[in-house]
């Protein structure tokens, strides 16, 4: 079990900011991209890229690392965040985001991003994609890793639960989804548009290891990553609760900024919030 | 002999693969014993994922399992794979570039008995469209089960299509077989008849009627689809300058489509295209019968050979 120090809780944290910075920076220079869930899986993004996957950035292809797929594809900015800070290419790459020629594309793409391991975007795939990874792991006898990130709204397609299906029919321990569940999606609170309560008894009744918890607590995230990687014999899910928009005010469960562009004032009130500029 | 069904020879040349390449995997979808996977999932059960009536989920686990280094052979009707999982194989086989292959059964109208909702008549159509998808349609048994370690070898998606039936049989096994390169199986100088699946048998039938009434038919078998053989093409337009094509697919999106695309920018030449006239198609109890009544006859290759021929005048 991982067991976090309060100094690596603070590291984690900040990390988890400056994510949320380079989030909003990425979507603003860009002038398109998804805020909201980007600023809700922060400290997920944090945890997983900077204290429990097994990556090496000097070798973006190592058979034996840990897999990550963004199941909710459009939160790209913060896996762009998370990649550049973890030194798989660097910061000055992502000031051409959105020209015809960068590499990263609005989406991620395995094909043209290091570091991407699974090209997503059109909601849906992760589940599934993650039990094919996890299945080819165990017959190759490798003991990397699948973690998938998925979002509320995606759940709502059937797509989700057959994936589900597979994993728990084929025991697939090495395969750890995360639910950021910030119950906000394009057209209102998830809650209304289509209700998934109760969650955590679905994914139980498909014979996942179900975890709760607070998506913006760290030592909550590690700690459910890392009792995950010890489960025997299941898939786990980890449901966590999450504030989409989460650290910048006017954004805190706003379904306007699933996918809408701060403005250059909107921007630098965000920053000040999230600590990252002083006011005046 | 017993003509054999082309999903057999598939099945077995699958499995006898299996033993070639031990990164082969194969998926299905509660259909082994109708597109015979089963001989595959018999011999290497660690190797075989049934993942229950669930096309959609079937593309992305066998996308996932390419990631992880395998070779995935999936199996399921090629109507409900090329459209109720299009946008999976679209998004996280094509567009991810993931080495899966995409073996669609019960192709064209092979499941007369059980109609129109299984027939699949526009996936040569659905498939083509996607960038990095590479399309394969054999003509008889033997030629199935030529392709499978091919299919297997090359990098990249393939769709390849298999009959639930026979087909009239024309190939030996082991005849030279190129993705890409497309076979002159008759040489003839007053048309050429482009053939492709199990319309290649009937259209050798019609090239030997029309030899009869004097008119010399060049045959071409455009077993791959995509990427199309165009040089080939271009020769058949420029000597016999009159082309047919003959598919078990809706006349929309497949090979007739396909070769007026291309000879219209490099050779328009008069041209018909013998397939389904957009319609779906009956029931019926005989396939032969039923490929006679939906326009898919050995007369109207001849028909459409002899209007073509006219036409040049």
């Amino acid at each position: 079990m991982n067991s976090l120090t309060p100094q690596r809780i603070l590291e984690l944290e900040e990390i988890a900011r400056h994510l949320r910075v380079d989030s909003l920076q990425f979507i603003h220079r860009r002038g398109s991209g998804h805020p909201g869930g980007a600023l809700s899986a922060a400290e997920i993004m944090a945890a997983l890229y900077f204290e429990v996957m097994r990556i090496d950035a000097t070798h973006p292809d190592w058979e034996n690392r840990d897999r990550f797929i963004l199941s909710k594809g459009h939160a790209s900015a913060v896996l762009y965040a998370a990649l550049t800070r973890r030194g798989f290419y660097p910061v000055s790459e992502m000031e051409s985001w959105g020209e015809i020629e960068c590499p990263h594309q609005g989406h991620p793409d395995r094909l043209k991003t290091p570091g991407v391991d699974m090209t997503s975007g059109l909601l849906g795939h992760g589940v599934a994609v993650g039990a094919g990874l996890a299945l080819a792991a165990r017959l190759q006898k490798h003991d990397f890793l699948t973690y998938v990130l998925l979002v509320d709204g995606e759940s709502q397609g059937g797509i989700i639960w057959e994936g589900a299906a597979v994993a728990a029919k084929y025991r697939l321990s090495n395969l750890t989804c995360i639910l950021d569940y910030n119950d906000v999606q394009l057209d209102g609170p998830v809650h209304e548009v289509m209700p998934l309560e109760p969650i955590a008894e679905k994914w139980r009744a498909y014979r996942w290891h179900v975890l709760e918890i607070d998506g913006h607590d760290i030592r909550q995230v590690v700690e459910g990553l890392s009792f995950a990687a010890q489960v025997h014999e299941k898939p786990t899910i980890l449901i966590a609760r999450t504030t989409k928009g989460r650290g910048v005010s006017f954004m805190e469960n706003n379904s306007f900024w699933h996918g809408n562009v701060p403005n250059s004032d909107q921007l630098r009130q965000a920053l000040v919030e999230l600590g990252e500029v002083n006011h005046g | 002999m017993a003509e054999m069904a082309m999903r057999e020879a598939y099945g077995r040349a699958l499995a006898d693969y299996g033993a070639v390449n031990p990164k082969l995997v194969a998926l299905d979808v509660d259909t082994s014993a109708s597109t015979l996977s089963n001989f595959f999932a018999a011999r290497y059960p660690d190797r075989f994922f049934n993942v229950g009536i669930a096309e959609p989920s079937m593309v992305d686990v066998a996308a996932g399992l390419a990631l992880g280094g395998f070779i995935p052979f999936i199996n399921g009707f090629a109507s409900i794979l090329s459209l109720r999982a299009l946008e999976q194989i679209r998004t996280c086989v094509c567009y991810a570039r993931t080495n899966v292959k995409i073996a669609a059964s019960y192709a064209g109208i092979s499941d007369f008995k059980d109609g129109p909702t299984h027939y699949s008549i526009t996936d040569l159509a659905n498939v083509r469209a996607l960038p990095g998808m590479t399309v394969v349609v054999p003509a008889d048994a033997a030629e199935a089960a030529d392709w499978v370690p091919q299919v297997a070898e090359f990098d990249g998606p393939v769709y390849l299509r298999i009959s639930r039936a026979g087909a009239l049989p024309i190939h030996k096994p082991g005849s030279p077989l190129q993705i890409g390169t497309a076979r002159t199986l008759r040489e003839g100088s007053d048309l050429t008849i482009v053939a492709m699946g199990s319309m290649t048998g009937r259209s050798l039938a019609a090239a030997e009627i029309l030899a009869a009434d004097g008119i010399q038919a060049r045959l071409l078998e455009m077993h791959t689809l995509k990427p199309l053989d165009n040089e080939i093409l271009l020769q058949a337009a420029t000597e016999t300058r009159a082309i047919v094509t003959a598919e078990e697919h809706n006349i929309i999106g497949g090979l007739g489509s396909a070769v007026a695309e291309s000879l219209m920018e490099t050779c328009p030449v008069p041209l018909e295209r013998v397939g389904i006239r957009d319609f779906f198609c009956p029931t019926g109890r005989d396939l032969e019968k039923l490929m006679d009544a939906c326009g898919l006859s050995v007369n109207a290759v001849a028909e459409a050979a002899r209007r073509v021929v006219a036409r040049k005048k």
